[in-house]
């Protein structure tokens, strides 16, 4: 091929020219061109380098179909691999090079896997990850790995970045009366309909420029066409693609965004990601021609023909000086006279016997009944063989020498988008094309997408297109028609393979994955013969064109040797999207801190103030402990934990779950959800309580409190806090619609610091206007009261202890939460008090026993926690019927205890595995789920289950196990309640 | 892609939405016996067609629905409050 830019054709703006780089090297386009196009117009043939064999690929078609030029884009943090080059805008500045390739994609040392091939047929991966035939020699050893990671680094495409993505993306929401996709004659004469009719219309287009087909055109003017449509009130987006149809109309669109692809705008986001809902959706989305298989059809400078039409007329580019075209339809012939007027010499091969056709055929030649055979040269066409054919066996009757061969073995019509709702595609036998199905949702396809070739046909469907949209959205009935799909004058001849006679030929199915017809073979040969099978074993139809050209020649291939017609083999379903998506607009501003929303307690900016180092602890960031200098977080939590026992700490913990419930039915609908008794709960008095699932496993644990006969006041767990509130608006909405109860989340409103720990009764009576009232015959453990803070702040006072200490809850309307940190501080000091995190709040809990989110892990009874003694036998209660089937009281079932190292210098992490002595495998015989050191033990503790309880492992040591640090240590079973097991701190 | 009326809050896209479970399930007492309950808990019919679900507008006003919605379509036939006393309200 030796492709050059022309004068008096295309529609890019010759003033404006750009600088670009491809392998670095300079070179200069316009304004207008796509990078293939300006690759070509620099007579540069090799862009890339196939996947397995890594033979030379150069530019092969004209749009989203591509599979020769994949090539990286840009360079660090922006640099973007596998770009089609075909749909790559040219702006000055690009730095494009080839992939896949080493040193560069002309000279590839890796080419020799192309004499390599019998070696590497379909399946080879498969194969060879299994082991040697035939008793899978090797498989899994250590050897066998070793190699597995040099076949895997050989494949693949390009690589991206490994830095952030420096670009913004945004998520948009639209909608509209008619969506429709695609811009060629169908979409445009029927957005011009709707627009008349004065329907609210969006026109989506990919391309950077409206048109479709039409821009194959030179007389065809886009800027006309798009001022029109906007001048009549259509909302046209270009540079959007529609990559996925969903339920209801609703489309999935991607927006290159302007500013940001031509780089004059790099604050704009890079790209948008729409959700459009329509009320009807027009399917214009075109077709693709098809390629023709024959031995070397990839040779750079095969093409198919449609695409040079596209090269010459919407970029100026001739791309060959001689050129063949093979065909086996009409569609061609136009391309065949513009491209003859444009300088080059034609020869159009037709396979067809006799065609009629109504062309002036004077400055190219046509051969009928001939096919193109094979293709000699490697990065550059020399030669091509053709062959006649007999019987269907072809013989090679000649050569003729071009730089250029194109390609067209028919059309297939883009039916992804119907394919996306469930619409299976029809083969039509007069066309050689699957067809859209008739599609159930106010959905109809227009355009060549329907299987119709002639332009004014296109324009008639999309006309009829909008008036089939409005006769269903019941605005007005009116009397419409589609045309007839086709349009050719002569009809077309199957030819999808040419078979050679060469043992060891290479005819193209699948170009970007390297699928030959002989891989179809073998597939057919092993038994693959389902198209679902045939997909995954050759991987036809799985690079990122997903088969738009390749896969018909594929599916005939496999109806050949099946000996059945293609439409009784089948058709893969496409599914979305239809071009590749990147991450980076799925997740929009979802990234870094905005991945998810983050939490903050009303004492947050406290928080910081005084040291804390925070923690993501579920939706919060919570304090996870405050080190003093150089303190490591070991050093923080261990001295911490040893205060609260000593002297007294205090806690942000304002992310429990605050629940108001209100209601003269409030007593009942407490006693029907927790599993202790609460009927009789004094006012005044809060009471630990467990709540069960139906299906009798817990759900959650906390407290409530009971303010007055018809008002109570509960607390959850943090990260059950949204659960419950959920399930007990279930309960009174759905389920026990007679009770007069009601729920209100009030988990915002209040701030909470517990403070713990001997001298807490000291430390507290100062903040408070009148110390008596937290005495203990005024304040028993498990009692609350209303007091005022110093300074006339109201709060509430429970007392409740997490840590076994004596201990307090405060809870103060959320915007006084600082100042009550101030007050309790400054009073703890004079106390040798410390703040303390979740780190050091875990550590108590464990000493104790407590269990939490740790141990309440949606598996585990009441029993299997030791609480069994809180589940009433009096009364019903949610869960209450379920919480003993079956498995659920099996005497091995796991429960809870604690866990000490036997060499009591010995650390353990929670989830090691507890095994017996002897047997140590599988899932042993328990758990570990939370470990901390204990300061006042002096070693390191855990929480966990055993198969049995305590009970059953007394002077039995186990072993904990931990795969994956690979370490074993001696334990020993202890009750769960590792300190002070009578609570006699808290009560004291 | 669903679009949900809520009764209160108008047509609202199912992102707002959170799934409940099967409206048909009748829940036993609660001192029903153990069989009872295994049966409303455990055993769900696996519909083709119309089925009745309960959603909660979690995102919006905190409404429970009863919503029959087609599992081969996604297509909703009805949008209700679960409460009976509120269906009351809503219907007139």
């Amino acid at each position: 091929m030796s492709s050059k830019r022309i004068e008096n054709f295309g529609k890019i703006n010759r003033q404006k020219q750009l600088k670009f780089s491809w392998e670095n090297k300079n070179y200069f386009g316009y304004q207008g061109d796509s990078l293939a196009s300006a690759l070509l117009a620099n007579d540069i043939r090799v862009v890339g380098r196939s996947f397995k064999y890594h033979r030379p690929r150069g530019v092969m078609s004209c749009g989203v179909e591509e599979s020769g030029g994949l090539v990286t884009i840009g360079t660090g943090d922006r640099k973007e691999p596998n770009v089609r080059v075909t749909s790559q805008e040219l702006y000055e500045g690009l730095i494009a090079s080839g992939q896949n390739a080493f040193p560069s994609v002309n000279f590839d040392l890796a080419s020799i896997n192309n004499l390599l091939s019998r070696f590497v047929p379909a399946g080879f991966y498969y194969k060879t990850f299994m082991g040697i035939p035939p008793f899978e020699w090797g498989s899994g050893t250590s050897v066998w790995m070793f190699f597995e990671k040099f076949i895997r680094k050989a494949a693949g495409m390009g690589r991206s970045s490994r830095l952030p993505d420096p670009d913004v993306y945004e998520h948009a929401n639209d909608h509209c009366d008619i969506l429709i996709v695609g811009s060629g004659p169908a979409g445009i004469a029927a957005a011009k309909e709707a627009a008349d009719r004065k329907l609210d219309v969006i026109l989506v287009e990919q391309d950077n420029m409206i048109g479709g087909d039409q821009l194959s055109e030179n007389e065809f003017n886009s800027d006309e066409a798009y001022k029109e449509l906007k001048s009549l009130g259509v909302r046209v987006m270009k540079r959007t693609t529609a990559f996925g149809l969903y339920d209801n109309c609703v489309l999935g669109l991607v927006e290159r965004v302007e500013e940001n692809v031509t780089l004059s705008d790099r604050r704009l986001p890079r790209q948008r990601f729409w959700i459009v809902r329509a009320k009807h959706v027009l399917i214009g989305s075109g077709s693709f021609e098809r390629h023709i298989a024959f031995n070397n059809n990839d040779v750079p400078g095969s093409m198919t023909v449609n695409a040079s039409k596209h090269y010459l007329n919407r970029y100026g580019v001739l791309t060959g000086k001689k050129i063949v075209i093979t065909t086996n339809n009409d569609s061609v012939y136009s391309t065949a006279e513009i491209l003859a007027k444009a300088g080059a010499n034609v020869t159009v091969l037709d396979n067809r016997k006799e065609t009629n056709i109504d062309l002036n055929k004077n400055n190219f030649e046509v051969i009928n009944g001939v096919v193109p055979y094979n293709i000699n040269g490697s990065k550059k066409i020399n030669s091509l063989d053709i062959a006649d054919s007999i019987n269907s066996k072809y013989n090679k009757i000649d050569t003729i020498t071009c730089d250029q061969v194109l390609m067209s073995g028919g059309w297939s019509p883009a039916v992804h988008l119907l394919s996306h709702r469930g619409v299976r595609p029809v083969w039509d036998t007069e066309n050689l094309c699957f067809v859209p199905g008739e599609p159930k949702e106010n959905i109809t396809v227009i355009g060549s997408a329907r299987g119709i070739w002639g332009k004014g046909d296109c324009i008639d469907s999309g006309i009829a297109g909008t008036l089939d949209a409005i006769n269903k959205l019941g605005i007005s009935k009116t009397d419409y028609f589609f045309p007839k799909q086709g349009g050719w004058m002569n009809p077309i001849e199957p030819l999808y393979e040419v078979k050679s006679k060469k043992t060891r030929s290479k005819s193209f199915v699948d170009f970007q994955h390297d699928v030959i017809c002989d891989d179809v073979r073998l597939a057919h040969r092993e038994g693959f013969i389902s198209v679902e099978h045939l997909k995954r074993y050759t991987t036809l139809g799985m690079a990122n064109d997903q088969g738009k050209m390749g896969n018909i020649i594929g599916l005939s291939l496999m109806a050949d040797l099946l000996g059945k017609e293609i439409p009784e083999v089948g058709t893969t379903t496409f599914r979305p999207p239809f071009t590749p998506v990147s991450i980076g607009a799925l997740a929009g501003r979802s990234v870094g801190k905005h991945f998810m929303p983050l939490r903050t307690t009303p004492m947050h900016a406290w928080n910081l103030e005084n040291g804390a180092t925070m923690i993501d602890a579920g939706l919060y960031d919570r304090p996870w402990y405050f080190p003093k200098s150089n303190e490591t977080i070991d050093e923080a939590y261990i001295r911490e934990a040893a205060t609260v026992r000593k002297t007294v700490g205090i806690c942000d913990v304002s992310s429990l779950g605050k629940i108001a419930i209100q209601g003269p039915d409030s007593t009942e609908f407490i006693n029907r959800i927790y599993t202790n008794a609460f009927a009789k709960l004094p006012i005044n008095k809060t009471r630990y309580g467990i709540m069960l699932r139906d299906d009798g496993l817990v759900l959650d644990d906390g407290t409530c409190w009971r303010l007055s006969d018809n008002e109570y006041f509960m607390t959850t767990s943090t990260s059950q806090a949204g659960r419950v509130m959920t399930w007990l608006e279930e309960l009174l909405q759905v389920r026990w619609t007679n009770l007069k109860v009601n729920v209100t989340s009030v988990s915002e409103q209040w701030g909470v610091a517990a403070i713990s720990g001997p001298k807490t009764r000291d430390v507290l009576s100062q903040c408070l206007e009148d110390p008596s009232s937290i005495s203990n015959e005024n304040l028993p453990f498990m009692g609350f009261i209303s007091a005022t803070l110093k300074g006339g702040i109201p709060c509430r006072i429970a007392r409740i202890s997490f840590s076994g200490e004596l201990g307090y809850e405060i809870y103060i309307q959320a915007d006084y939460a600082s100042i009550m940190m101030d007050i309790l501080w400054n009073s703890a000091k004079q106390f040798d008090g410390c703040l303390y995190g979740v780190e050091a709040l875990g550590a108590l809990r464990i000493e104790k026993g407590h269990v939490t989110g740790a141990e309440l892990d949606g598996r585990t009874t009441i029993e299997d926690v030791g609480l069994g003694k809180m589940a009433s036998e009096k009364k019903s209660y949610i869960g209450s019927a379920l919480r003993k089937r079956g498995v659920l009281s099996s005497p091995d079932r796991e429960k809870l205890v604690g866990f000490f190292p036997v060499n009591k210098k010995d650390t353990f992490a929670s989830g090691t595995i507890i095994c017996e002595k002897n047997n140590i495998k599988g899932f042993g015989v328990g758990r570990v789920t939370s470990v901390t050191h204990s300061p006042e033990l002096g070693h390191w503790i855990g929480l966990g289950f055993i198969k049995g309880g305590v009970e059953e492992w007394k002077n039995i040591n186990v072993i904990g196990s931990d795969p994956i640090r690979n370490k074993q240590i001696e334990i020993q079973v202890v009750s769960s309640h590792m300190l002070d097991p009578k609570g006699e701190r808290m009560h004291g | 892609m669903i679009i949900i009326k809520c009764p209160y809050c108008g047509d609202r896209d199912h992102s707002e939405f959170s799934y409940g479970s099967d409206a048909s399930i009748v829940y036993p007492s609660l001192d029903a016996p153990e069989k009872d309950w295994i049966e409303a808990v455990f055993f769900r019919e696996n519909i083709k067609g119309i089925q009745k679900e309960t959603w909660q507008h979690s995102n919006g006003c905190r409404m429970w629905l009863e919503v029959e919605r087609s599992t081969i379509t996604h297509e909703i036939k009805s949008v209700k409050p679960c409460h009976t006393q509120l269906q009351k309200v809503f219907e007139k």
